[in-house]
């Protein structure tokens, strides 16, 4: 089949600027330096490092190589990446989850996006000036309350929301060359205002120690994240988390990283390209993202605080108070900076997300990337304003859980199943290294081939049947002992069922809880009906391009 | 700072910015590859 789908990539910097800014995202500064806390601190490193070699490195090799093998065929989006590689026709629909994904990920991360937007707008004119801690966590909560004006202007979450999204939106009907352009100016920068708040982070010391908290000193903060608790290597939740964070960071089971790669052509290299942009990664996240949010908070309100209260959260309920304590001019620039890199960290993600869906319309149906790009936007909105005016009632939670975390392993265990046991090993690792511009150890084909896919199958089942209070050990001796397997109710499992919400519901006394707990099983309910409904409306379109295929194939044979 | 602390602060901050700094070198110092290539800035360069 021919493609209508001419683009090509500048450069190659920007090819991987641009898959850097896919992978690194608010996580890398959020959610990293937390799960290190909790998870034994420096000894975290250790499965975290193990399960990038093991898990990360191979499935970003998988997706840049089935990615470049889909573009040879015109195929640059997962449904018909997957069916090039698979005989029989389920594994199209396999394919959707990397077109769905992207769609109801982009509906709640712009949103987040747009609280970044909101919060340079907001250092910039001075909101946070003389507000106390209490005072600036407050003004959270009355941002993301759509009802309540933080600045006068009716809505403004809404308006904030549009704004980001039609941005994403305008950058994406630019084509390739608008996501690669904004990758060239937004990762160095993102580099440069992290590598100033680190520096600051370093330097703190104890200078932020007051009378009410004598003993904050930002080195307790460095010295609590680094210092190695090697008990931790032998609890399963250490491993799992760690196993987590590496496939969560790494934006891997999207099918981003696939619809980039099938822009290359099949003699240039994917197997450099895919490490130097892991890499840069691991280097922001690692390296940038260890030594913001936990030194500068542990400076100013100390260790006890940060134990008690880290959490993603304290990027907008924390961070602008802490920003205050350098004098107003210095905060402004800090709340820039800071809100001006996850911004940046942000939109090169969602960006990504934009090109499969684009990708595939263009593929199977000519259209052109304007189209392409106002379709999704469309798309992102509608199945996006509801996590904005519910965000309170857990429909932006629900579509981070099923879309956002389920799918994303779902469908990294099946595409590597295809890519082992169907496309095979061999044909494969030939993928993978031609035209590559480095020796890649062959020690990754037989991790890709024995290890990977039970790794990604330990996450899958750790999810599914998380036990209570993840003790795993504890839960083995039950099990072991006749007691049976108590889940806990972050498990996929119970999940399904609302288990915490129906939980609560039932210990609830008063009647206004009760109301609100309804009201959010209610509306979690619709938000996993609009989930449905996407992922069918998606499938529909394949089928529809299935047939269309058919009959040019038949029309081409006459 | 405790000795194991900046121990593991060092080892695991180096070996990312080894890496990350091996590849990038590796990438910046390969010559191209002959057009057509995937990337459309050198079509006009000479050969």
């Amino acid at each position: 089949m021919t493609s209508a789908n001419n683009e090509a990539w500048g450069s190659r910097i920007g090819l991987i600027l641009a898959m850097a800014g896919n992978a690194v995202g608010l996580g890398n500064f959020l959610r990293f330096p937390v799960q290190a806390i909790q998870n034994g601190g420096g000894a975290f490193l250790i499965p975290y490092f193990v399960c990038f070699l093991l898990m990360g490195i191979p499935l970003l090799l998988i997706e840049w190589s089935t990615g470049r093998f889909g573009g040879k065929n015109g195929n640059h989006s997962t449904p018909y990446i997957l069916d090039s590689m698979a005989s029989g026709r389920f594994w199209k629909y396999v394919g959707v989850f990397g077109i769905w994904t992207n769609i109801a990920v982009a509906a709640y991360y712009c949103y987040i996006e747009s609280w970044t937007m909101a919060y340079v707008f907001h250092s910039v004119i001075g909101t946070f000036v003389g507000k106390t801690q209490a005072e600036v966590a407050a003004f959270f909560g009355s941002y993301t309350d759509v009802m309540q004006s933080t600045t006068g202007i009716p809505y403004e979450a809404i308006i904030f929301y549009v704004i980001c999204l039609g941005l994403n939106t305008y950058i994406l009907s630019r084509g390739l060359s608008g996501v690669e352009k904004v990758a060239k100016v937004g990762m160095p920068l993102l580099i440069l205002f992290g590598v100033i708040l680190a520096l600051r982070g370093i330097t703190l010391g104890t200078s932020g120690a007051t009378e009410a908290i004598p003993n904050a000193n930002a080195w307790d903060g460095i010295n609590f994240l680094w210092t190695p608790q090697f008990s931790s290597l032998t609890d399963p939740k250490v491993w799992l988390a760690a196993a987590g964070q590496i496939f969560f960071t790494l934006s891997v089971g999207m099918g981003t990283i696939h619809c980039y790669a099938a822009y290359l052509k099949s003699k240039d290299d994917i197997a450099l390209n895919a490490f130097s942009a892991g890499f840069m990664n691991e280097f922001v996240e690692v390296v940038l993202g260890s030594m913001i949010v936990i030194p500068i908070a542990a400076g100013y309100l100390g260790l006890d605080w940060v134990k008690a209260n880290a959490g993603f959260g304290m990027a907008f309920q924390t961070m602008p108070y802490l920003f205050q304590q350098w004098g107003t001019v210095l905060a402004a620039i800090a709340g820039v900076m800071w809100f001006g890199l996850l911004f940046f960290a942000g939109i090169t993600s969602s960006l990504a997300m934009g090109t499969p869906w684009m990708g595939f319309m263009t593929d199977e149906f000519g259209w052109n990337r304007k189209s392409g790009a106002y379709s999704f936007g469309l798309l992102v909105l509608i199945l996006g304003l509801p996590t904005v005016l519910l965000f309170n009632y857990g429909v932006f939670d629900e579509y981070d859980y099923w879309a956002g975390t389920v799918a994303l392993v779902v469908f990294a265990l099946l595409e590597t199943f295809v890519f082992v046991w169907i496309f095979g090993i061999n044909r494969g690792w030939q993928e993978i290294t031609t035209g590559a511009d480095m020796k890649v150890p062959v020690f990754f084909k037989y991790v890709i081939k024995y290890i990977t896919p039970y790794l990604l199958l330990f996450v899958f089942l750790g999810s599914l049947i998380t036990p209570k209070g993840k003790d795993w050990s504890g839960a083995f001796n039950n099990l072991l002992n006749g007691n049976g397997w108590a889940l806990d109710n972050a498990s996929i499992i119970k999940q399904i069922g609302l288990a915490d919400l129906h939980e609560q519901l039932a210990a609830a006394t008063d009647a206004a809880v009760i109301a609100n707990l309804e009201d959010k099983i209610f509306y979690v309910t619709i938000a996993r009906l609009l989930l449905l409904l996407l992922f069918v409306g998606i499938s529909a379109v394949v089928y529809i391009a299935y047939k269309k295929r058919l009959t040019e194939r038949l029309k081409n044979n006459l | 700072m405790n000795t194991s602390a900046l121990i593991t602060l060092l080892l695991a901050q180096g070996i990312v910015i080894a890496f990350t700094a091996y590849f990038f070198w590796k990438v910046l110092t390969t010559p191209q590859k002959s057009e057509p290539d995937s990337y459309a800035d050198n079509d006009n360069q000479a050969r």
